[in-house]
């Protein structure tokens, strides 16, 4: 994920109609970051600086609540998004396993995103595909009825993707 | 336009997962190809329920369910089934050789046991079209409360119908609507609770993908039986295929009228406003979703005052489950004499349960009340893969408990959960075998109280840590005598002192296996023994020396070298190097390793 600085400006822009859209509908925090989340992938401290000031609440309001739900993110994820499935079907069937073999090959835990920036591994709560347990999400794209061995071949897939891109 | 068949594709989570768009789009292509695309309809739905033979495809008129399809299976439907006629039986699910394609399914136990109120239009209606669950009896009940009913008959029909909560407490609906319509405010709320935070539970998640429009319907209903103009619907963020989906059902609702100003010309008017929770699960509690809603974090308030009283922005307010309102409709029309009749004495109606974990027919099944658990496991459920074992259910999620082979006769309903050390919960329930360890499963599921804990009081934010501590060191073997005491003693004070259903409930997971398999739990802390061998600190993984042949696969394969020996005399393992990987053992071609 770009750092933003780039597009800066017109991420900047967008992030104040975002803010205009919300400004006097009551109980608006939390949907103006949902999509100043989608809009820069994170929540880096200056955007919640201008939220709080947008919408008229305290800083530590804003931070106050970023820091409390899982979904938002005070850092950067990687450009592919590693989410490993922990719901109690995904559990009894070897998720734990499957988490481990993959933060053993990226060399990351929860919550961490590899230097380059290319992956980001999170354990996530249960995405409802129960039937399809132990299921992995890579972005948007869903692996389901996995077993250990399947990892090193799925996470390959994403390197060599990226060696071409290059 | 008349259609001489319909393809139904399932297109909830798990079938989206399994490829269901692939097999829509290559649908389309092969009967393009074969100039019928204007003879054939296709209709994305929403779940089947049987997740686990994924992606499903039912065609009409035959009434053919095909199951497993793979894009590759396409261009065969289209060319014997949809062209030809033929059957293709290969893929059919249940009896392949039926006479009658539509009776293949009959004796399916999947689905023949199954009585669907909630999920009654679930893969039968495409979710996304307003006019198909009009012609379901859609929104006629939302009429019949209109144009014929009083608010308090609306809310006697309910309280005579015995809904309760489908949510987790179990709690009377029509009651909890009473209290709010007392309330005399010029402002009122109607809340649906669709955070759905069990995991392993989906079925509001179904719901609102399959039928969002009986959502709608019923929080309307609710709004004209309380008093209230407005409703919120609280979504996880996780579901964005069911968010989606009742976006478009909100905006069709409203271009015919059926939400906003004066709905079928009286002076009733209501609205509806989506909001996404973004993963707490604290927030499922109902105080922690007001003020989630509100903008804040999402921390429970005392109660009282009850949100009937006080709720959103101080406002008397109703919240019900997903499943709850999708009941509503169906007890309006058919009335609540006649879903009187189903369940249990306590307990009438449904109830959908999520099976999953160690079971052949993962998925959705919606039951009477009052059905035992042996019926769910084995009959609808296909029993246990592999011929294990059956150890024990869990049902209630993190704030219920395990119901162990004993009981497994037990009728389900609410007041027999609890009675057992667990609870209903939203619904899921979680098959486990002799492979799973009891404590370890405790322990996955205070881990994740311990996380989602919102730290307002302490003796949720210290007291799940201290158990998780406790739990930890069992299962890494270095559990010490007092230990199971003291989490018992933990576990009291933390279900009396802790201010929400989160904290109050927290333990009874643990106390649940404690009460039910003390004996795996005396294995770990006395013997430093995992009877089930998944604690991996006290795995030992041994070569049974009679059945080794000497082949030196697991010494080849071994990642750390701790395997040696000769060819064609028996192998050894050395346990100072060994790192309980498990390689050796998957390998092993006679079975001659032993984890213990
Ligand atoms: C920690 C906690 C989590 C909860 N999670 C949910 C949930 O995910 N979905 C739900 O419907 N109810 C949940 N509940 C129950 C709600 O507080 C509330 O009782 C319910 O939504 C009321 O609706 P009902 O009467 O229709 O069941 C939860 C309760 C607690 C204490």
């Amino acid at each position: 994920m770009s750092c933003g600085c780039c597009k800066a400006d017109n991420k900047s822009e967008e992030l104040d109609k975002i803010i205009a859209k919300y400004k006097d509908s009551r109980g608006a925090l939390i949907p103006v970051l949902h999509e100043a989340q989608e809009l820069y992938g994170y929540l880096p401290m200056s955007v919640q600086k201008k939220v709080a000031k947008g919408l008229n609440v305290s800083l530590a309001d804003v931070y106050g609540v970023v820091t409390f739900y899982t979904q938002f993110s005070l850092n950067p994820k990687g450009k592919y998004k590693i989410n490993v499935c922990l719901g109690t079907a995904c559990y009894v069937k070897g998720a734990g396993q499957i988490y481990d073999k993959i933060a053993e090959i990226l060399k990351i835990k929860s919550g961490e995103c590899t230097p380059d920036g290319i992956f980001s591994l999170d354990a996530c709560r249960c995405v409802g595909a129960c039937g399809l347990a132990p299921v992995i999400m890579i972005n948007e794209d869903v692996y389901g009825r996995l077993a250990v061995d399947d990892i090193p071949g799925i996470i390959q897939k994403y390197f060599d993707m990226e060696a071409e891109a290059v | 336009m008349v259609y001489r068949s319909h393809v139904l594709i399932c297109n909830g989570t798990g079938c989206t997962a399994s490829k269901a768009p692939e097999l829509m789009a290559r649908l389309e292509k092969e009967l393009a190809a074969k100039g019928i695309e204007k003879e054939v309809k296709i209709v994305k739905t929403g779940c089947f329920g049987l997740c686990e033979k994924g992606p499903i495809l039912v065609i009409y008129p035959e009434g053919a369910t095909y199951c497993h399809v793979t894009p590759d299976d396409i261009e065969e439907i289209v060319n014997e089934h949809l062209v030809k006629g033929r059957i293709v039986k290969r893929l059919l699910l249940g009896d392949k050789d039926a006479e009658d394609v539509a009776k293949s399914l009959d004796n399916v136990e999947f689905f023949s046991r199954q009585y669907r109120i909630a999920l009654r239009n679930c893969g039968v209606i495409n979710p996304e079209v307003i006019d198909e669950y009009i012609a379901k009896d859609g929104y006629a009940a939302l009429a019949k409360a209109l144009t014929e009913m009083t608010p308090q008959q609306v809310i006697d029909e309910i309280k005579k119908s015995g809904l309760r909560g489908r949510g987790g407490g179990g709690f009377s609906t029509g009651m909890k609507w009473q209290f709010a319509a007392k309330e005399v405010n010029d402002q009122k709320y109607v809340c649906c609770n669709a955070d759905e935070g069990d995991p392993g539970a989906f079925m509001d998640r179904s719901i609102l993908e399959g039928d969002p429009h009986t959502l709608i319907e019923a929080m309307a209903i609710a709004g004209y039986a309380i008093g209230s103009n407005q409703g919120y619907i609280y979504v996880r963020a996780e579901y964005p295929i069911a968010v989606q989906r009742l976006n478009i059902a909100i905006e069709q609702a409203r271009e015919y009228g059926l939400l906003g100003k004066n709905i079928f010309d009286t002076d009733f008017s209501f609205d509806l406003e989506i909001r996404l929770g973004a993963g707490a699960f604290v927030c499922g509690e109902e105080t922690a979703l007001m003020t989630s809603i509100e903008g804040h974090r999402g921390e429970p308030r005392t109660r009282p005052p009850f949100p009937a009283v006080k709720g959103l922005w101080e406002k008397p307010t109703i919240l019900n489950n997903v499943e709850t309102y999708a009941n509503i409709p169906v007890i309006l029309l058919k009335g609540a004499d006649w879903f009187n009749t189903i369940g249990t004495e306590k307990s009438k109606g449904t109830k959908v349960f999520a099976i999953g974990g160690k079971i052949n027919n993962t998925g959705l099944v919606e039951i009477p009340m009052g059905t035992t658990l042996r019926e769910v496991i084995y009959d609808i459920g296909g029993g246990i893969p592999k011929g294990k074992k059956f150890k024990a259910a869990q049902t209630g999620g993190p704030s219920g408990g395990c119901i162990p082979a004993s009981h497994i006769d037990t009728p389900i309903d609410y007041d027999n959960l609890i009675a057992l050390g667990s609870m209903m919960g939203s619904g899921g329930l979680i098959v486990m075998d002799e492979d799973n360890c009891m404590v370890d499963i405790a322990k996955f599921f205070l881990e994740f109280t311990v996380d989602e804990s919102c730290g307002k009081c302490p003796p949720c934010r210290i007291g799940t840590k201290r158990m998780y501590e406790i739990l930890e060191r069992i299962t890494s073997g270095k559990g010490e005598e007092g230990d199971i005491e003291k989490l018992e003693t933990l576990a009291e004070s933390i279900k009396q002192g802790a201010l929400c259903g989160l904290g109050q409930t927290a333990p009874n997971p643990v106390l649940s296996t404690i009460k039910y398999f003390r004996d795996e739990y005396e294995a770990h802390v006395k013997e430093h023994r995992c009877p089930s061998g998944v604690c991996k600190a006290m795995l030992k993984y041994t070569i049974i020396s009679d059945k080794c042949k000497g082949c030196s696969l697991c010494s080849k394969k071994c990642p750390v070298s701790a395997i040696s020996g000769e060819i064609k005399k028996p192998y050894l393992i050395d346990q100072s190097k060994c790192i309980k990987c498990g390689v050796c053992m998957d390998v092993c071609k006679f079975a001659a390793i032993e984890k213990k």
